[in-house]
């Protein structure tokens, strides 16, 4: 999508290391997009995450699990510079993210939704995902004030992407409604849509299963692997839906106390007893 | 082209309309002799309230911030303008200086805005409004205690240039540019800051930056403002410029409707006539004003306020003239 020469210069240099990814053999295939080095974040006194290491292929979709409270989301805030790592590296395309804010990561190609939704709920659906094509929309603020006619031809421009953008996810019809007031599928729908239009290299999805109903989220398993097939990118998502991580992704790690315990493929994951005693276990208990 | 930018296009188009037409039934009146002169003394300090009062929507409306300082930027416009005016009073024709004198006002305005701006946009809130209070009274301390602003006595020698027809066409650019501007990336950007910091931030919207824009630009406008009432009167004195004054600015967005510029227009036209027309309101205003503030801000606090406020479409007094389509924008509000 973006940054393909990056990403294609970069591949030639990268020295996989396969203790780190979930699926070595694949991402060596793939390259990785995003490189994650003994990552970790103290919160006063407490260890939220510590030695958190992942790499993720460029096309590939990776599940991130574990009990509530385990630093799930606390690892896409560092991801995405909204809370600055207490150690480690973050390695996007080959370049590292440190000292860059939120608004500069999304621009070298992270995007993210957020498990409590957060939209511009004031504003209609095509401007949250016009809002998204922010970065790439290059109007001066003389033409943004004028409106003379190469703000026009952007902005139609913009208008006919986003609403590309919607109907691929067959919400081209609510373009014109007020985001805060779409039903919660929707809303999360949304947000991934917005994501998108920032064209990304990896999307983060915390928890986009949440509170959605089974056919719902079947058609949210259509969409992940839709968007890794159509936009050639990374998809990592957080997700307490076991039938979900299980049958979309790839690869899996496993965070519990801030720490990784397991990482691996969907069937090895199932049966590391470590994970089922940590996690799978004391679900099914529930 | 979308529905919603049709949508937009055509309300920012009757806005101009009203405006249009409230100008063109003044200019007859004024023509006709049908207004008196007290009714055409307040034409200016309209077309000036206007002026502020959307300027500072863009601020409180579209930014989502509670700025204070409004008639501080307003007197920093106005000095600078005014004494450009007074230097250049032998040299240059008054419809060369008085269009100068705009620009160089709301220029500096726009200075003092990154200046004061830079520091404080790193807070938000209470503290925000807080500390333009305190920026807004402490340049007004400051303009009292110099003397080439004429100190305490107050500037004179200013050229009366001000009239109703360029404060008209003011507020026809000032309506241009902000109207244009909330439409754009730019105010894209400023709304969805609005709406949600950290989703902005992740949509690549630089936060500082777009921040300090929408807030130098309603300095900006301030001190155009401000030159217009400078060049309104013989003599020009800070205490004019207090924190009433940004109050006052402030209850005229509120009761307008926040987000709102044909609300703002109408409310401004509504609260500058009020005092003049009611004997009784000029002494209690401040007072009046106060309760309309806590009034609004308990109705906009509660569920149920909110649903009177839609009802009374009070949030936009403007969609009193047109009522279809209101409603539902006001009913989306809520989060
Ligand atoms: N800003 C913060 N300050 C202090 N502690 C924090 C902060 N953010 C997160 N934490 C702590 O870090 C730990 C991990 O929280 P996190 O939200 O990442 O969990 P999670 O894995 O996403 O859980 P869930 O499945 O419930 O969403 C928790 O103990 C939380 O209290
Ligand atoms: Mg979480």
């Amino acid at each position: 999508m973006m940054n393909n020469q990056e990403i294609k210069s970069h591949e030639t240099r990268f020295v996989p290391i396969p203790s780190v990814s979930m699926l070595p053999e694949r991402d060596i295939d793939k390259g990785p997009v995003l490189e994650v080095m003994h990552l970790g974040i103290d919160f006063g006194g407490l260890t939220a995450v510590d030695d958190f290491s992942i790499a993720i292929g460029k096309t590939e979709i990776s599940g991130l699990i574990g009990p509530n409270g385990a630093g799930k989301t606390t690892v896409f805030n560092m991801l995405t510079n909204v809370y600055e790592p207490t150690r480690g590296t973050i390695m996007l395309n080959g370049k590292t993210t440190a000292g860059k804010t939120t608004a500069q990561v999304c621009k070298m190609g992270i995007a993210r939704t957020f498990q409590n939704i957060r939209l511009f709920s004031r504003m209609s659906v095509l401007d949250n995902v016009k809002v998204g094509f922010h970065s790439n929309i290059d109007t001066s603020l003389f033409e943004s004030i004028i409106h003379g006619g190469k703000y026009k031809r952007v902005e139609k421009e913009t208008t006919e992407i986003s609403m590309e953008l919607l109907k691929f996810f067959n919400m081209e019809g609510l373009a014109n409604a007020q985001a805060g007031s779409l039903p919660y599928g929707a809303q999360r729908r949304l947000e991934i849509v917005r994501a998108l239009a920032t064209e990304p290299s990896i999307i983060l999805l915390d928890e986009p299963a949440a509170g959605m109903n089974p056919s719902e989220t079947s058609e949210l398993m259509e969409n992940i692997r839709k968007i890794r097939d159509e936009f050639q990118i990374a998809v990592l998502l957080i997700e307490h839906d076991m039938n979900l991580v299980m049958n979309v992704c790839e690869g899996i790690a496993v965070l519990n106390y801030g720490k990784i315990i397991a990482k691996g493929t969907p069937s090895q994951i199932q049966g590391n007893p470590a994970v089922i005693e940590a996690y799978l276990g004391r679900r099914k208990d529930k | 082209m979308g529905l919603n930018e049709i949508k937009a296009k055509k309300n920012d188009l009757i806005t101009y309309g009203i405006v249009i037409i409230l100008f063109a039934i003044v200019a007859v009146m004024v023509a006709t002799g049908m207004a008196t002169r007290h009714m055409q003394s307040i034409l200016v300090p309209v077309c000036i309230n206007i002026i502020l009062a959307v300027s500072l929507n863009l601020v409180v409306g579209f930014l989502g911030e509670l700025s204070l300082g409004h008639a501080g930027f307003m007197s920093v416009g106005a000095y600078a303008g005014c004494l450009f005016a007074i230097y250049t009073a032998d040299i240059l024709p008054a419809a060369v200086r008085f269009p100068l004198a705009m620009i160089i006002g709301g220029v500096v305005a726009a200075v003092f805005g990154v200046l004061i701006g830079i520091p404080v946009l790193r807070l938000s809130g209470d503290y925000l409004a807080i500390v333009t209070l305190a920026a807004g009274e402490i340049i007004r301390s400051v303009i009292i205690n110099l003397g080439f602003t004429g100190g305490a006595a107050g500037l004179k020698g200013t050229p009366q240039d001000s009239n109703f027809i360029i404060g008209f066409v003011v507020v026809l650019i000032t309506m241009f540019v902000i109207m244009n501007f909330v439409n754009s990336k730019h105010g894209r950007a400023i709304k969805a800051m609005r709406d949600n910091k950290i989703a902005a931030e992740s949509c690549g919207v630089n936060l500082n930056s777009y921040k300090l824009l929408a807030f130098v630009m309603g300095a900006f406008f301030a001190g155009v403002a401000g030159v217009l009432y400078g060049h309104n009167y013989s003599i020009l004195t800070a205490d004019v410029f207090d924190y009433n004054r940004s109050i006052e600015i402030l209850v005229i967005v509120v009761l307008g409707g926040i987000g709102s510029i044909r609300g703002s227009i109408i409310s401004a036209i509504i609260i500058t006539i009020l005092p003049e027309a009611l004997r009784g309101f000029a002494d209690y205003r401040m007072l009046i004003y106060a309760i309309a503030l806590i009034v609004m801000m308990l109705l906009n606090s509660s569920e149920k306020g909110r649903e009177i406020l839609s009802k009374l479409n009070f949030r936009s007094l403007g969609s009193l003239l047109k009522n279809r389509g209101a409603k539902k924008e006001v009913q989306g509000n809520d989060e």
